[in-house]
């Protein structure tokens, strides 16, 4: 913690904030890529200390936000089979699928527990050898070890009454996606820095390269975020495109060879579809051979036809293409209270920031 | 619910017990802290010798109303409890009550596990009664306490709480006068639930509440916030890491006089507990329609606190407190009332952590470390950790 403080120092965030006004001649969008950066750009106003020409655009690495409303109804379904128990990360409960949240499922009796590690999931399957556990594993690369983890150790113990619902998803397919589009707006990302600490960034030259952008791997501390905005832009004015690190205590460059090895033995790279933007080619991960037996995809052959509200522009919002309050709906049809789409579930989301800050009176955005 | 004195000694075929009333000794005062038992006539008396043992359990028969029922009251009850009030054991407490306004709150506890690290639920049911008294001016009279009981208590466990209960009333010098005792199947309960009635006095000329707050009031939280919530989640066993968070639950009813006594002209005080103080302060801006502004890094955390919220995804803000209140004073008033807080064990982390404004009514705004600031929103729920 003593260690944190430094990265959230207010007179080094004074300092580079400077630095970033001194630097910018032009306008320039950059998309933080992570949920965890837009939360602490929210949490503590980062974007009211750059110049109002730079645009910070909240990408798509919430989990939450982009787990396809199937996949929710699927968890949906099987939790409301005799003797299961579904297990989920918190932030997932309230997420909206076409017949409600997970939550909405506990009112009516189901067994769905908020775990904070995956191996609780083990724990409550050794604990219960009469109930079906389900794990509901959502996450980028950040989550995936963990749950694999959990996985290895299930298959280890030959727990049974353990499977997972698997929906991880790989944050370069997408930002590839992103920048590939011709209507692409971005003029530089900010990699998701815990997702690098798992990857490394070797996979990003080719991306940088390829589309002319720079990417910057960036933490989540204001000072950090600053600082990955401060080397984004003086790349974008030199008119530059490379791999930079700027979150170096953590991340290395060939990431953590531990968790990826992990990963390569239980999962393998699929298709994947991502709520309000579509499927991205090799963007997930599913079980691999060895590990299939533990599918609960497998275990709980179930049918149906999820309903995606037409209204919610979600996708266009993760993209980058609306803001949040350019949407019909916005404040209308979907609050934080009756959210239609991902992104206004949580506080970190693009959608429910916007409609906390779209409060306050005019005057007082004026005088910021 | 009524029972006559007499029918004490006879079996009661009622399906419910009630612990207003029980053995007379109000004429045998010497015996009224220990079980009585010799001068119980009759052919009870023998039962009443046995002590219960050390692994018996709360029984439906206990609520049947009984000879079971009346052991609860003399051996666990009214030892513990012991008041002069109740052992009127009238229907209702008959209290004697000075000039001023009555002041009434109930709240009932459910919190699991019972016991935590600085406190237990029947501790927690009395403070928790008399924080909302003392936060409302009133100074507290009297608690009645209604006790929903899980078949398959141990009874050991429940005198325990008993005797929490009873010491609690007694640090904060007042009784409990009246109470009650159901007992539920096995399964149709989580061991033991409280509800705790509370009544108190606000005198004449103590003009507090929230129509009093107004622009220009300084906002200060009498100590650290999310110690209650914290331990409580640490002690549940959920959490994948153990700490030694302490819950802050404490009665705040003599922090609170000795602002009385300095002659601070409190306008309004609310002690946040569920939703922490993200819930209290939007709650109240919203209330009187006027704008807070709180300087974040002047609200007190305990540097465990924050680790462990850091650790978890929680907003400290968000977590619960149990012995903490938010105090509204004039601007002119607020240092002086700050050293009243500070020098009270209970109120040494106090600070001055923000003001009231005309602008953005009903929207509470952090203003960050950097300048900057952000909308402190209504927590939807329980706080939810967050995997990104």
């Amino acid at each position: 913690m003593k260690h944190l403080q430094e990265y959230r120092d207010g007179d080094i965030a004074d300092s580079i904030a400077r630095s970033i006004h001194e630097s910018t001649t032009r306008s320039w969008s950059i998309m933080e890529v992570c949920g965890g950066q837009t939360h602490s750009i929210m949490r503590y106003g980062i974007d009211q200390l750059i110049p109002k020409s730079i645009q910070l655009i909240h990408g798509p690495g919430c989990p939450v936000c982009v787990t396809p409303i199937e996949t929710i109804d699927r968890a949906h379904a099987i939790a409301q089979q005799p003797k299961v128990i579904l297990c989920t990360y918190g932030d997932m409960l309230r997420v909206p699928g076409s017949r409600g949240s997970l939550s909405g499922l506990k009112t009516q009796g189901c067994d769905v527990r908020t775990i904070y590690s995956p191996l609780q999931a083990c724990q409550i399957a050794r604990d219960n050898p009469n109930r079906s556990v389900v794990l509901f594993a959502i996450g980028f690369e950040t989550t995936a070890p963990a749950n694999a983890m959990a996985i290895k150790i299930a298959k280890t113990e030959k727990l049974k009454n353990f499977s997972v619902l698997v929906s991880h998803v790989l944050v370069p397919p997408a930002i590839e996606m992103i920048a590939s589009d011709p209507t692409c707006r971005v003029d530089a990302f900010l990699a998701a820095g815990h997702v690098c600490a798992v990857t490394g960034y070797e996979a990003y030259h080719r991306l940088a390269e390829t589309y002319r952008i720079p990417i910057v791997v960036t933490g989540f501390e204001p000072v950090d975020l600053l600082e990955g905005i401060r080397l984004a832009v003086l790349q974008l004015e030199k008119g530059q495109a490379f791999v930079e690190n700027a979150y170096q205590r953590t991340v290395a460059a060939e990431g953590n060879p531990t968790a990826q090895g992990v990963l390569k033995e239980v999962f393998q790279v699929t298709d994947r579809e991502w709520r309000g933007i579509g499927t991205i080619l090799s963007s997930g991960y599913t079980l691999s051979e060895a590990f299939r037996d533990f599918d609960a995809e497998v275990r709980f052959p179930l049918e149906w036809k999820p309903v995606e509200c037409t209204n919610c522009r979600a996708g266009d919002v993760l993209r980058g293409l609306l803001k949040p309050n350019q949407c019909a709906e916005f404040g209308k049809g979907c609050t934080p209270d009756s959210p239609l789409g991902a992104p206004m579930v949580s506080h970190e989301g693009a959608c429910a920031a916007y409609y906390q800050f779209s409060q306050l009176s005019p005057k007082m955005n004026a005088s910021r | 619910m009524n029972e006559n004195p007499e029918t004490a000694s006879t079996p009661d075929t009622k399906s419910n017990l009630d612990t207003k009333s029980a053995p007379d000794t109000a004429n045998t005062p010497d015996t009224a802290n220990t079980p009585d038992t010799a001068r119980t006539a009759g052919l009870s008396s023998w039962q009443c010798a046995i002590l219960f043992s050390e692994n018996e359990r709360v029984s439906m028969t206990h609520g049947g109303g009984g000879k079971l029922s009346q052991r609860l009251v003399d051996e666990i009850f009214f030892p513990a409890m012991e008041n002069s009030i109740l052992h009127r054991k009238l229907d209702a407490a008959l209290l004697d009550c000075p000039n001023g306004t009555i002041a009434m709150t109930t709240d009932s506890y459910v919190v699991t596990p019972r016991f935590f690290p600085g406190g237990n639920i029947a501790k927690l049911s009395v403070y928790g009664t008399i924080n909302d008294l003392a936060v409302s001016g009133a100074t507290p009279i009297a608690i009645s306490a209604a006790w929903i009981l899980e078949e398959g208590l141990l009874l050991s466990e429940l005198k325990q709480l008993a005797e929490e209960m009873g010491a609690a009333a007694r640090e904060v010098g007042v009784a409990v006068v009246t109470g009650d005792t159901k007992v539920v199947d096995r399964g149709r309960g989580d061991g033991c639930y409280i509800t705790t009635t509370g009544i108190g006095i606000v005198p004449p000329g103590r003009n507090i509440g929230l129509n009093r707050i107004c622009a220009g009031d300084a906002i200060l939280m009498s100590g650290t916030i999310g110690d209650h919530g914290m331990a409580i989640m640490a002690a549940r066993g959920g959490l994948p890491i153990s700490t030694a968070i302490v819950s802050d639950c404490a009665p705040l009813h003599e922090l609170i006089a000795s602002l009385v006594r300095a002659g601070i002209r409190i306008h309004a005080m609310r002690d946040p507990t569920r939703g922490g103080i993200s819930s209290a302060l939007n709650e109240l801006a919203n209330a009187v329609r006027l704008g807070f502004v709180i300087e974040e890094s002047c609200v007190p955390i305990a540097p465990l606190v924050r680790s462990a919220c850091e650790m978890l995804g929680i907003d400290p803000w968000t977590v619960a407190n149990e012995g903490k209140f938010l105090l509204f004073v004039p601007m002119a008033e607020s240092e002086r009332a700050l050293k009243v807080l500070q020098n009270h064990p209970l109120g040494q982390s106090a600070a001055i952590v923000g003001r009231v404004v005309q602008d953005h009514p009903g929207i509470v705004v952090g203003k960050t470390p950097y300048g900057t600031q952000r909308v402190v929103v209504m927590p939807t729920g329980d706080s939810l950790p967050r995997i990104c």
